[in-house]
């Protein structure tokens, strides 16, 4: 048979109830750029709506968009739902707006990579290509 | 692959399932350990082909075509629906956005609804090399209603016919004049045309451009033109059991106008295929079709480990310079791996 083809699969979800929707895009566009899989999911995503997207899409990393302020409820609850499904290979990457002071904890909760605004793309992009090496 | 990965499988657990699915994709060891061992368990599901222009609204519409067959109101269990769902590989960076899920929202939550995106990964045609795969991986998993929704098509991205059951073809009004609908290509293929759509101004020109299409190659079909009055005759009075006059069908696929009936006309194609054995010449054609990519690919791949990479490079620099014709130089290469 021809060449095994594996690529890094990347979700990118807007989690929760806000709108702004354009850091997802350029993000999910930068990743495409680089060569990655990105499955996009659109607006208001409730956390059961990505794990079940997650699942049906086998991805290696869920990137999580939240401008809310309501990364402190949802993110736990991402990563409690991923895991009883058996998903907890998948890495959790957050964008957005999220204090300094909520960073350790969530960093504790098991999430691999945190990025606030102006963070340059390539960042991002070596952060998932070395979490999926 | 251990037995109980196939039974899993088998079973519809959705961890196994995906995980089968990735591997099936990669084109993997395992991936063609897991499709020998559900092959004797395919060949039962509907496989449902959804194709036309960028735009024309393919995903919301298969949004609605799963709606409506997760609930048909005729007293059964509805079917459980797959949709694979392809969008384009960059031909650059090799990465893909994959944006078909976010006009299927409305399935979420929903245990008897599977959705995979999968990227053209280079293939052109409209599908991937995988897709067929991934169907049949859907097919064992006992999946009654598989919906393929390819890359956004222009007019000759036909593969879908070879793979699908029953391909619906979509338009959306104000894309074309009427020479468009007699070209060769994309709606050939189409048992079932839908405009999608149909409220926006125009509708009814595409309608009627493609029954007139239609009713150039089947002259006795559904309508005739008779002193320059459109005559409609009701479709099912012209469907035999052994003709299929693919019908031209509206619908909004952003409200769900107009889906019933396509659903009802898939299960007349569906009912149609059965009865006049065109279900059966379509799994022989598809299982030929199969057999022969999978020769055509292990083929090349021998060829490539036989040919010393030297001889080839060799080779091309002289069909490059213009010394050999490329004719030619394929003959010797095949030959020279002893092939």
């Amino acid at each position: 048979m021809g060449d095994t083809q594996s690529k890094i699969r990347v979700l990118i979800a807007k989690a929760g109830l806000d709108g702004h929707d354009r850091g997802a895009k350029v993000v999910a566009r930068a990743l495409r750029d680089s060569g990655m899989e990105v499955i996009y999911t659109g607006l208001r995503q409730t956390p059961e709506m990505i794990t079940e997207a997650a699942l049906q899409e086998d991805v290696h990393v869920v990137g999580l968009s939240i401008l809310s302020g309501a990364h402190m409820t949802l993110v736990p609850k991402v990563l409690k739902l991923l895991k009883e499904q058996g998903l907890d290979d998948i890495k959790l990457f957050l964008g957005g707006i999220v204090p300094d002071d909520d960073k350790p904890e969530l960093t504790k909760l098991g999430v691999t990579g945190i990025y606030g605004p102006g963070t340059s793309t390539q960042v991002i992009i070596e952060d998932i290509q070395k979490a999926c090496q | 692959m251990p037995v109980n990965h196939t039974q899993a499988i088998l079973d519809g657990e959705r961890l196994a399932l995906t995980r089968a699915l990735t591997q099936v994709e990669n084109n993997s060891t395992e991936g063609l350990e897991i499709l020998e061992a559900l092959f004797p368990h395919t060949g039962n599901a509907h496989l449902i082909g959804v194709t036309g222009a960028p735009g024309t609204g393919k995903s919301t519409f298969v949004n609605q075509l799963a709606l409506a067959y997760r609930k048909l109101e005729d007293g059964t269990t509805p079917p459980r629906v797959a949709i694979v769902a392809v969008d384009p590989t960059s031909p650059f960076s090799g990465g893909a956005i994959l944006g078909d899920r976010v006009r299927m929202q409305d399935l979420a939550g929903d245990p008897g609804i599977f959705i995979r995106s999968m990227a053209s990964r280079g293939s052109l045609g409209g599908l991937a090399a995988a897709t067929a795969g991934l169907v049949q991986v859907f097919d064992a998993a006992g999946f009654e209603i598989i919906i393929i929704e390819t890359v956004g098509a222009g007019q000759a991205e036909v593969d879908i016919a070879r793979l699908a059951h029953s391909t619906i073809v979509i338009e959306a009004p104000g894309l074309g004049d009427e020479i468009q609908t007699i070209k060769a290509g994309i709606l050939e293929i189409a048992d079932i045309l839908v405009v999608n759509k149909s409220d926006k101004p125009g509708a009814d020109n595409t309608l009627r451009s493609l029954r007139n299409m239609l009713s150039l190659a089947q002259p006795n079909g559904n309508q005739t033109m008779h002193h320059g009055e459109m005559t409609e005759m009701d479709p099912e009075e012209n469907q035999t059991p052994n003709t299929w006059i693919p019908p031209v069908l509206p619908s909004v696929a952003t409200t769900g106008e107009g889906i019933h009936d396509i659903v009802n006309a898939l299960g007349a194609h569906l009912e149609y295929l059965k009865v006049s054995g065109i279900w059966q010449e379509r799994e022989e054609a598809r299982l030929q079709d199969q057999l022969e990519n999978l020769i055509a690919t292990a083929l090349r791949s021998h060829w490539e480990k036989r040919i010393p990479e030297d001889t080839y490079q060799d080779t091309l620099a002289q069909v490059i310079k213009r010394k050999v014709s490329p004719w030619r130089a394929a003959e010797d290469l095949i030959l020279g791996a002893g092939l």
